[in-house]
C-alpha cells in the first residue's frame, strides 16, 4: 500500500464561537488507507473539529488540505464536499426518499451521474452495508441502525477520498452499535480512509491505525493503540482512559 | 357561481405567489427582512377582512388610486392570504430538520439544490393539509365581495330573492353551492395529499 501518501492535512486549526475558543490549533495528516480515531471527553471540539474539515463550520484560523487541493481557500467548495464523505450522528437522513433514493440522490444531483448508473452504484454501496433488501424502504420503517448504515452507503456512493465519523453510534441502541461498527470495520480493512470521532473503545483498539486524544481544543496524545493503552505519556490521557475504563470495564 | 371561483383562484394565487417569497424571506432573510415581514403579517391579520377591503375601495381613491369592485377584492383578500400562507410555507419549511440540510451540504449541494430536492419536497407534503384549509377559507370569504357590489354567488341570490321572494329557499340554495365546492377543494387536494404519502411521513401528526 501507498502508506505515506498524505490525503488529509490538517494545520494549526483555530475556532471559536463566541468568546469560547473550542479548537486552539489542531494539526494532523492522515495517510491514505489509514484510520484514525479522535476519542476525548465530551464538549472539546473533537465535533467542531470534523465539520471544519469539510467546512460546514469555517474556521478561524489554520489551513486544510486534501491531497494537492487547499480546502480553506477553495474558491468551489461544493466540488471538495463531494470528495469528502461526512457521516453523522444522527443519520441526516432524508425523509422523504427511500434508502435507494438517499444514496443516489448525491450521484443524480451533485455529480450528474445518469440514473440507470447511480442506482446501479447505490445498490452496490447498499449491498456492501448489508442492506440491498432494505432499497425500497423509507428511513421512518429502517431501525437506527440500519439508518447510519443507509447514511454510510450516501457517503461512500460518492467514492469519497476520505470519510468522516461523527460519533456514528452515539444516537444508537446498545445492541444496534455493533452492526455499524462492523460494517466501519470492513470499510477500514478494504483501506478506506476514515477519520473517526467515538466512544467506542473497542473499535478504537481494534480497529484504528492511531488514537488522537484530545481535550479543551487541543491534541494532548497522539499514538498507536497499544502504545495508548497501555503506555499513555500524559496523565490526562491516563486519567480518561482510566474513566472509561471503569465505565465500560474493558 | 363563476364570479365567486374567480375571486377565490385569483386570490389564492396572488397569496400564493406573495407568500413564497415571504416565507423565504421569514426562514431565510436577515433581521431586517425577518422584522419588515413580521410587521406585514401582524398588520394583516389583526385587520378584519371587511375593513382592509373599504380601506382598498373607498380608502385609496382618495390617495389617487381606483381599483374596480373585483380587483380592490382581490387584492384586499389576496394580501390578508399571502399574510396567512406564509406563516403555512415557513412552518413547513421550518420543520424539515436542518440536519438534513446539512447532510445534503455534506454532499456537495449548493443551499439552492438543498432546498430544491430535501426541503421543499417535504415542506410541500406537510404544507398541503393547511393550504388546503386556507383554500376553503378564501372560497367562504369571497362573499365579502357583496359589501363592495360585486356580483358573486351571495349577491346573485340576492337578486333571485328580490323577484322570487324565497329567501329560506335561496339562501339554502346559496350554502349548498358553497358547501359542495369546499367539499370539492377538499377531496382533491386530498387525494393529491394521498398519492404524495410517504410511509413514515406522517402529515397528519406533523401539522397538529
Amino acid at each position: 500500500m501507498s502508506e505515506n501518501r498524505v490525503v488529509l492535512r490538517v494545520e494549526n486549526l483555530k475556532k471559536s464561537f463566541g468568546d469560547k475558543e473550542v479548537l486552539k490549533g489542531v494539526s494532523f495528516d492522515m495517510n491514505e488507507g489509514e484510520t484514525k480515531v479522535i476519542i476525548g471527553p465530551s464538549g472539546t471540539g473533537k465535533s467542531t473539529l470534523l465539520s471544519c474539515i469539510n467546512m460546514l463550520v469555517t474556521p478561524d484560523e489554520g489551513k486544510i488540505w486534501l491531497e494537492e487541493e487547499e480546502v480553506t481557500s477553495a474558491k468551489n467548495i461544493n466540488r471538495i464536499r463531494q470528495e469528502i464523505g461526512f457521516v453523522f450522528q444522527d443519520f441526516g437522513l432524508f425523509n422523504h426518499l427511500t434508502a435507494l433514493r438517499n444514496v443516489m440522490v448525491g450521484l443524480t444531483k451533485v455529480k450528474k451521474v445518469e440514473k440507470e448508473k447511480a442506482r446501479e452504484l447505490a445498490m452496490k454501496e447498499l449491498k456492501r452495508v448489508g442492506l440491498e433488501r432494505e432499497a425500497k424502504m423509507y428511513p421512518a420503517q429502517l431501525s437506527g441502525g440500519q439508518k447510519q448504515r443507509v447514511g454510510i452507503a450516501r457517503a461512500l456512493a460518492m467514492q469519497p477520498k476520505i470519510i468522516l465519523f461523527d460519533e456514528p453510534t452515539s444516537a444508537l441502541d446498545p445492541e444496534l452499535i455493533g452492526e455499524v461498527l462492523s460494517v466501519m470495520k470492513n470499510l477500514a480493512e478494504s483501506g478506506m480512509t476514515m477519520l473517526v470521532v467515538t466512544h467506542e473503545m473497542g473499535f478504537a483498539r481494534t480497529v484504528s491505525d492511531e488514537i488522537i486524544f484530545m481535550e479543551h481544543g487541543h491534541i494532548v496524545e497522539q499514538s498507536a493503540p497499544e502504545e495508548m493503552f497501555k503506555n499513555p505519556k500524559n496523565p490526562r490521557t491516563k486519567e480518561f482512559l482510566f474513566k472509561l475504563n471503569e465505565l465500560y470495564g474493558e | 357561481m363563476w364570479v365567486t371561483l374567480q375571486i377565490t383562484f385569483l386570490t389564492l394565487g396572488l397569496g400564493l405567489v406573495l407568500a413564497l417569497p415571504i416565507s423565504f424571506g421569514q426562514v431565510y432573510g436577515n433581521k431586517w427582512i425577518k422584522a419588515f415581514i413580521a410587521g406585514y403579517e401582524k398588520v394583516l391579520r389583526s385587520i378584519p377582512e371587511l375593513v382592509i377591503l373599504f380601506l382598498i375601495f373607498y380608502g385609496f381613491p382618495r390617495i389617487g388610486v381606483r381599483f374596480s369592485p373585483f380587483v380592490a377584492v382581490v387584492l384586499g383578500l389576496g394580501f390578508r392570504s399571502s399574510a396567512y400562507q406564509s406563516q403555512i410555507f415557513r412552518g413547513a419549511i421550518n420543520s424539515v430538520s436542518s440536519a438534513q440540510m446539512r447532510a445534503a451540504r455534506s454532499l456537495g449541494m449548493t443551499n439552492l439544490k438543498g432546498f430544491i430536492n430535501v426541503v421543499l419536497p417535504q415542506a410541500v407534503r406537510i404544507a398541503l393539509p393547511p393550504w388546503t384549509n386556507e383554500f376553503t377559507i378564501v372560497l367562504k370569504d369571497s362573499s365579502l365581495a357583496y359589501a363592495l357590489g360585486v356580483t358573486e354567488l351571495l349577491r346573485q341570490g340576492g337578486y333571485i330573492i328580490a323577484t322570487k321572494y324565497e329567501p329560506m329557499l335561496i339562501y339554502l340554495t346559496v350554502a349548498a353551492m358553497y358547501f359542495i365546492v369546499t367539499l370539492i377543494i377538499n377531496r382533491g387536494l386530498g387525494s393529491v395529499e394521498k398519492r404524495l404519502a410517504i410511509p413514515g411521513f406522517d402529515v397528519k401528526e406533523t401539522v397538529r
